[in-house]
């Protein structure tokens, strides 16, 4: 499989990034960590906006650090969404798409400017100037720009970090079409574990400058000894395929890897994927099938491991079911009290499952 | 209160020059104001001192210096009679090299400022959709620092214009040549013509009046609009 290998060392005043990393050429990549680990810095290496002196990065076969080779950023076929809207202010929505459309490769064209701006939703805009378009607006209009330099590889730094919750919510379905829609690797930059639920396909977790985890989505999510210190937000995301409705519950039946599980339906199409987030806390454990309780998904499953939580009086239980890896959180007494051990059978009662 | 034929030759002369002298500035302030801009060599501060001292020097002075350095025992002097120009003191051509770098200060710094507002952003995006250095340059740098060159040309026009001591130091008073108009104002008082001087005089400052309020009317729509702003 086709890669993107970096190893980066760049010293500032205050900050030293020392990573090395290495990523699918396919798919949606998040750099996750909180503010000040790194993951900008990290970022603009790959895109070369900055030039650590000690560094390697290699796309796909291609060298674009090594060395003293060091190709500059406006020769390495990437676009880059900033955080902050930067659409040239002297030009025009369609200015902007123009200054892009006439600087990308002659030859490879796979995104036509329709493409860019259906996807985009921006057909309406285009004869704005940057001033009269709101914050969200100008952030899709930034991503089209970036679409039509026809990278090779999509970089993206928290491009939602500057928008509010509502404006957030109106461009990460764009996201979601892009990723299904295009075939580019992107490498985003995230510190919500929201959008990494949404978007993420591989996860890289870093921490001071230094990359603290590593791997598809599952497998890092469900790794109980996570750096990530998602707390609240740890749990796991899982892949699913909407089997049938019941119209009568209003909910629909969704088939993962492993097991069903009733969700309620909001309208999706027999046949559709959908990707469902289960949080450690919202799993409680029960030796026992229980059938007279409210919750809906009740799964078997067996103990893979457990770890105590950095809250002491908590344990974390990584759960197999089939081929897929649920986390759940309990009270270190409750884990006593069911005498839980590797290997051990056990229900994992499913409190909520949310569709993202 | 009449112009008379003199008078409107070092009007006609006045405005060549400034004419002449603004666009000579504003290539080459623009370059300086990029470099100025965006260096970090140590040598910035002694350039933008070097730039910055017509503000505060004597007409005098600046002019006494280009006389004798532009003169035939001065560097510059020897260099333009090698080439075969004859010397420059005396001479539109030397009033030229005197206003440019007279005003140059005038230009350059605006300039500076619009390209320093700019920060380091917009060409970091610009790189990222592939534009070179030169690109950068022409496409955004340049266009988003548009209020600071306008400013710049108005300005340099403006003080081209209202020069006096230098061009009395480098130019004489050549009708025709170099007798612009601040000096033919100076010659009607001379004359005690206080009439003719008058005229000339009100032309002066109605002119002046019109360029700073068209200045201010033009200036800056913010240069940090909705778009692109330094972080």
């Amino acid at each position: 499989m086709s890669t993107i290998r970096a190893s980066f060392n760049l010293d500032f005043a205050d900050f030293t990034l020392d990573a090395e990393l290495e990523l699918p050429c396919q798919g949606v990549s998040v750099l996750f960590g909180p503010s000040g680990s790194g993951k900008t810095t990290l970022l603009r290496c790959i895109a070369g906006l900055e030039r650590p002196a000690n560094g390697e990065l290699h796309f796909n076969g291609d060298t674009w650090q090594a060395g003293k080779t060091f190709l500059p950023a406006h020769k390495r076929p990437v676009g880059y969404v900033f955080q902050e809207a930067s659409l040239f202010s002297h030009l025009s929505a369609r200015g902007n798409l123009d200054f892009a459309v006439k600087r990308a490769p002659a030859r490879d064209k796979p995104i036509a400017f329709e493409q860019a701006v259906e996807l985009l939703g921006i057909g309406h805009l285009l004869e704005r100037r940057p001033e009269q378009l709101s914050g969200g607006e100008r952030q899709r209009v930034a991503i089209a720009r970036a679409l039509l330099i026809q990278p090779r590889l999509l970089l993206m730094d928290e491009p939602l970090a500057a928008l509010d919750q509502r404006r957030k919510q109106e461009i990460l379905p764009y996201l979601e079409r892009l990723k299904r829609e295009l075939e580019l690797p992107i490498i985003y930059v995230s510190h919500s574990a929201d959008e990494v639920a949404r978007l993420a396909d591989y996860l890289v977790g870093l921490e001071a400058g230094r990359v603290v985890a590593a791997g598809p989505l599952a497998e890092t999510l469900s790794r109980l000894d996570s750096p990530l210190h998602l707390g609240e937000d740890a749990g796991v995301v899982l892949e699913g395929l909407v089997l049938a409705r019941e119209g009568k519950w209003n909910l629909v039946r969704v088939h993962f890897n492993g097991g069903e599980l009733w969700v309620r339906d909001n309208g999706y199409r027999i046949g559709s994927q959908l990707r469902v987030r289960i949080l450690a806390r919202d799993i409680s454990l029960a030796g026992q099938r229980h059938t007279d309780t409210s919750i809906l998904n009740i799964l078997p499953a067996t103990v893979d491991s457990i770890a105590s939580d950095e809250d002491t009086g908590q344990a974390l239980v990584r759960l197999r079911v089939g081929n897929s890896l649920l986390v759940s959180r309990v009270t270190r007494r409750s884990a006593h009290a069911l005498g839980l051990r590797e290997g051990q059978p056990i229900w994992a009662q499913v409190k909520s499952v949310a569709v993202i | 209160m009449q112009f008379t034929p003199d008078d409107l030759t070092a009007i006609r002369l006045s405005l060549t020059l400034a004419a002449l002298v603004t666009a000579l500035l504003l290539l080459i302030g623009t370059p300086i104001a990029w470099w100025l801009a965006t260096t970090r060599s140590r040598l910035r501060n002694v350039i933008s001192a070097v730039v910055a001292l017509p503000i505060v020097l004597p007409p005098s002075v600046l002019g006494f210096y280009l006389l004798i350095g532009m003169g035939p025992e001065g560097p510059v002097g020897k260099l333009t009679e090698a080439l075969g120009i004859g010397t420059l003191p005396f001479t539109f051509g030397g009033l030229v090299v005197a206003s440019v770098i007279y005003s140059l200060p005038f230009v350059v710094q605006p300039i500076q400022n619009a390209m320093e507002a700019l920060g380091r952003r917009p060409l970091e995006v610009a790189a990222t959709l592939r534009a070179g250095p030169w690109d950068r340059f022409l496409n955004v740098v340049l266009p988003q620092s548009r209020p600071g060159l306008l400013t710049a040309a108005v300005l340099g026009f403006a003080h081209t214009i209202g020069e006096f001591g230098v061009v009395l130091m480098i130019g004489g008073n050549i009708p025709g040549e170099t007798r612009v108009v601040s000096v033919q104002i100076y010659d009607h008082v001379e004359a005690l013509s206080y009439g003719n001087a008058h005229a000339l005089s009100l032309a002066m400052l109605v002119f002046s009046f019109l360029v700073l309020l068209l200045m201010y009317t033009l200036h800056p729509r913010a240069v940090f609009s909705a778009g692109v702003h330094p972080r």
